[in-house]
């Protein structure tokens, strides 16, 4: 490898040796790279053009399939939940736009130096924000805040964090808050209905949610939209009956008188009885639906439609009723109820004080527990039981209500008089406060029953006629009695209209049977009594302030209210119409008792 | 050809038949593989500023590359063929200490010792064995009795093993391969026997059984064993030549077009703007753009062949070739390494990958065939 040697060598070679051994490996070497260039471009061929789907064969179709498995992906487009608005049109649960955020902890994970900034913007402590993003390190996806205002939001998004995304979302609000929370319910965080109306409604509100073509990256960020596949379809809006104007009232005067007598809870529905909806239902304890980390389960009930007991006197008026369709009496049927008790087995039934000789009528105005066992025991024990039934008890109502109880009404094959006695009255049986509304409706619009109706109706639904109109306004007369003078439910009376009903007050039960001092106080009744509009059940339990008399706790909220609403819904004042009425009632009762 | 000897042979009587020896011949600068490389070069930057996202910064960075792997080019094709005869040796000799010193106080990452750090320079000297290889086997052969002798033979092979072996103990074995096969090609341009050659292919085949069970690292094993079956890791050693595959099957006849890759431009296809950047390139310009490029490639190589042809003494014509083929395996290996061909090696796509020493080397590489091309006619008597 001297200098001098490789001159030599070179120049021999350059010259004596020429390229025959090479042109021929030159020859044989261009055709192993020509070779190997067809090689590489028969496989470029195989993975672009030819026709070879299978995966098997990897052509370019499995090939296409795989590239858009990994990065087009279908995202959905929340849709707009209907509206839900009163009778008249006031809102009552509408939809919000928000924005949620979320994010992708493994990319996050990569900034921690805008994590500072990121919790001051979110409103939380660093220390949470940590926390939570080292729970989910090993995910992908994880809410930072839901259901942000818009711009707060997009305030977060403009520090361009990597790593966090918002989406949008739609928020339910509730413009009448604890008003109407029991009929109207409410949805969770991801929008679909859990209570009331939300929730029995839920699939007519919410629509149809639409779905776009995005373009993802690998670390799932959205990298191209493509549009709308299919367009979200806003969810239908939902007209409830209820009349917000009256459900304010009724919902008023029930928290009223609920922290007046100290009571635990109460429920109030009103009735619309030329039609069967449900114009108020309140309940007490309510919840403020907008502020849904503070709701107990025991406050979300809508106590009028799930809670069923034993309802009492009130019954009493169907139980007469019963008795005049019997043919054996009427309202003007005398019955001694002399000595003020009576035995039945081996049970003493007693009055307040002894009436005396007095006609059905009275027996109904003093809630005789005598006059009206006499009566039960004579008449079929099976009528009264038809009857309740017929008024819609032991039924559904037909409203629809989740959770909504039918109430239990017993049948026997053998009536024991102590069991057709205490029937009669209310007790061995149970209902919820809307059937006892729906009962009194059915009373107050001449024994037409119409199945109940939370939505507002475009067309009057089918009624089924169950008690004789005669009956009925016999009844009507009967009840008014209750709420003038020497009646048990005075407090009911109203200045301008005149006023049917009939309070109760029961022993509530408790482990050992009838507890001596837990008590519900009921009143139902409807108004105006000589051309009914609205009938009404009020349950108020466990009044502890002393008193617990219906005509005392249920009776004035029934006045309050019932004034409020008939002035509400125009009913013309009738002058003077406490006399009116009971001239009426006279000139009626004296009719069918000739 | 023949006439041409006759002419080199007559003292003064081709001068006024040099066409070449112009101005470009005194730049030593070749004129058509000049412009083939510029072409290459903007086709490369183009592609490259896809694969990096739109990203303006790995274009510019890349761009500084290209003009000192020019300037590397310009200045080799000026240094006479002679002079790297003699240097030859010392070059391989000074590359050899540098690789054992990469053992010794090398650093790198993922496990691989394969930079050498002096004086806050850091560089591979791997490289630049991909030159000194060739360049020693060819000055080895060029002073011998061609076809050679099996002992010229023997020793050559220990030459070129020498490297490689400390090569694969980085471990980087892609480069290891090239710079075999750098020195390899020379040899069989030497006119290796072929009887030589039959066995030696019966000697790798009859070794790759010991070879696989104690030659080769774990991640090497499987990187072979994914690519007969890639399916089997889809998430691990699969994942990039699933990535690619799909990338490159998605580009159909024309692409997606340019920076409109799904695979390349949302991160799925992982080493996009470097190992992996023909896939770029398939999924975004289809199969016309593949095609584009290999047309380059191979124009480039034909080019080379003719300088090797050319050339006037066996050192050029040696290292003509093997440079020029060493630059064909590398393309093989890249594409048919990214199409699932061939495993996953890391052999950067040459002129397009972003990446700088692979570059220096490359353009280094061109600067020598420019030198070989352009040498004085010199009449040999």
């Amino acid at each position: 490898m001297t200098k001098v040697g490789a001159n030599k060598v070179s120049v021999v070679h350059a010259s004596a040796m020429p390229a025959c051994v090479s042109r021929w490996r030159f020859g044989a070497a261009v055709v192993v790279l020509l070779l190997l260039v067809v090689a590489l471009i028969w496989r470029v061929l195989v993975l672009q053009v030819l026709p070879a789907g299978t995966e098997a064969q990897q052509g370019h179709i499995f090939l296409q399939g795989q590239g858009q498995a990994r990065s087009l992906r279908v995202e959905s487009v929340a849709a707009y939940r209907g509206v839900i608005t009163d009778r008249n049109g006031e809102p009552l649960a509408v939809s919000t736009e928000v924005t949620t955020l979320y994010a992708n902890p493994k990319l996050l994970a990569l900034s921690p130096e805008s994590w500072g900034e990121l919790a001051r913007s979110l409103q939380v402590s660093k220390q949470d924000l940590i926390e939570k993003l080292q729970r989910y390190r090993a995910k992908e996806f994880v809410y930072l805040q839901r259901h942000m205002p818009p711009q707060d939001a997009a305030m977060v998004l403009a520090l361009k964090i990597p790593g966090v995304y918002g989406k949008r979302e739609y928020k339910r609000y509730y413009p009448a808050g604890e008003v109407a929370a029991h009929v109207v319910g409410f949805t969770d965080i991801d929008d679909a209905g859990q209570e009331g109306m939300e929730l029995a409604y839920n699939n007519h509100l919410k629509g149809q949610e639409g779905a776009k073509r995005v373009l993802k990256d690998l670390k799932g960020r959205i990298a191209k939209d493509y549009g709308q596949i299919s367009v979200a379809q806003p969810g239908q809006d939902l007209r409830l009956s209820l009349d917000l104007r009256l459900q304010h009232i009724a919902h008023h005067e029930l928290k009223a008188a609920v922290k007046a007598h100290d009571a635990k809870s109460g429920s109030l529905v009103m009735l619309d009885v030329q039609t069967g909806e449900v114009l108020a239902m309140a309940n007490q304890p309510s919840y403020n639906p907008n502020d849904r980390r503070r709701i107990s389960s025991a406050a979300t009930r809508n106590r009028a439609v799930t809670d069923e007991f034993e309802p009492g006197s009130p019954m009493k008026a169907l139980a007469v009723m019963a008795a005049l369709e019997s043919g054996k009496y009427s309202p003007g049927t005398e019955i001694n109820t002399a000595p003020g008790y009576i035995k039945v087995g081996k049970k003493t039934l007693k009055d307040y004080k002894n009436y005396g000789l007095i006609d059905v009528t009275k027996v109904i105005t003093k809630s005789s527990q005598v006059g009206m066992t006499k009566i039960a025991l004579k008449i079929e024990p099976e009528a009264i039981r038809n009857m309740y039934f017929r008024m819609g008890l032991g039924q559904s109502t037909g409203s629809g209500f989740p959770g909504e109880r039918v109430g239990n009404l017993p049948t026997y094959r053998k009536w024991q008089p102590i069991v057709r006695a205490t029937f009669s009255f209310g007790y061995g049986m149970t209902a919820t406060t809307l059937q006892l509304a729906q009962a009194y409706s059915v009373i107050a619009s001449g024994g037409d029953r119409y199945p109940i109706s939370l939505l507002k109706l475009d067309q009057l639904a089918l009624s089924e006629r169950v008690v004789d109109e005669r009956i009925a306004r016999q009844t009507i007369a009967m009840l008014q009695t209750v709420v003038q003078k020497g009646g048990t439910g005075t407090l009911a009376a109203l200045p301008n209209y005149s006023v049917a009903g009939k309070t109760g007050t029961v022993h509530l039960v408790g482990s050992n049977g009838y507890d001596e001092n837990r008590y519900s106080s009921i009143f139902a009744g409807l108004a105006p009594a000589d051309n009914p509009r609205i009938a009404m059940a009020i349950v108020v339990n466990e009044p502890s302030r002393g008193q617990y008399y219906g005509g005392l706790v249920a009776a004035p909220i029934f006045s309050k209210v019932a004034a409020g609403a008939l002035r509400l819904l125009q009913e013309p004042p009738r002058k003077d119409s406490f006399r009116l009425s009971s001239s009426k009632h006279k000139t009626r009762a004296s009719e069918s008792a000739g | 050809m023949n006439q041409q000897d006759f002419i080199r042979r007559m003292p003064e009587a081709s001068s006024h038949l040099r066409r070449q020896d112009g101005m470009w011949q005194k730049l030593h600068i070749d004129v058509p593989l000049l412009i083939l490389l510029l072409a290459l070069t903007a086709f490369g930057l183009f592609v490259l500023y896809s694969a990096s996202g739109g990203d303006g910064h790995y274009v510019r960075r890349q761009g500084v590359f290209f003009i000192l792997s020019y300037i590397a080019m310009f200045s080799l094709a000026q240094v006479p063929l002679a002079m790297m005869q003699r240097w030859a040796p010392w070059f391989y000799g000074w590359g050899l200490i540098l690789l054992v010193l990469v053992l010794v106080m090398g650093t790198g990452a993922k496990g691989a010792q394969r930079w050498l750090e002096i004086g806050g320079f850091r560089f591979q000297p791997s490289e630049a064995l991909k030159l000194a290889v060739p360049l020693l086997i060819a000055s080895y052969f060029s002073q011998r009795m061609l076809p050679p002798a099996f002992k010229h033979v023997f020793w050559a092979l220990i030459l070129i093993t020498l490297p490689t072996l400390l090569i694969v103990k980085q471990p980087d074995l892609g480069t290891s391969l090239l710079v075999a096969t750098s020195g390899l090609l020379v040899l069989f341009f030497a006119g290796l026997r072929w009887r030589y050659i039959v066995s030696a292919a019966a000697l790798v085949i009859g070794s790759a059984w010991p070879m696989w069970h104690w030659g080769l690292h774990g991640y090497q094993k499987q990187r072979i064993m994914t690519l007969f079956n890639p399916e089997a890791d889809p998430y691990g050693a699969g994942w990039n030549i699933k990535q690619s595959k799909a990338a490159i099957g998605s580009g159909g006849w024309d692409g997606k077009g340019w920076l409109q890759g799904t695979q390349s431009q949302l991160d799925f296809l992982p080493e996009s703007h470097t190992d992996f950047i023909i896939a770029v390139l398939s999924e975004e310009m289809g199969l016309m753009g593949v095609l584009a490029l290999m047309g380059l490639y191979l124009l480039i190589i034909a080019r080379g062949l003719i300088i090797a042809l050319k050339a006037q003494h066996s050192f050029g014509r040696l290292l003509a070739a093997g440079i020029t083929l060493t630059f064909f395996v590398y393309i093989f290996v890249n594409i048919g390494m990214v199409s699932g061909m061939l495993p996953v090696v890391g052999v950067p796509l040459p002129l397009v990958s972003h990446g700088g020493t692979a570059l220096i080397t490359l353009m280094a590489g061109f600067g020598i065939l420019m030198a070989i091309s352009t040498e004085p006619k010199k009449v040999g008597l």
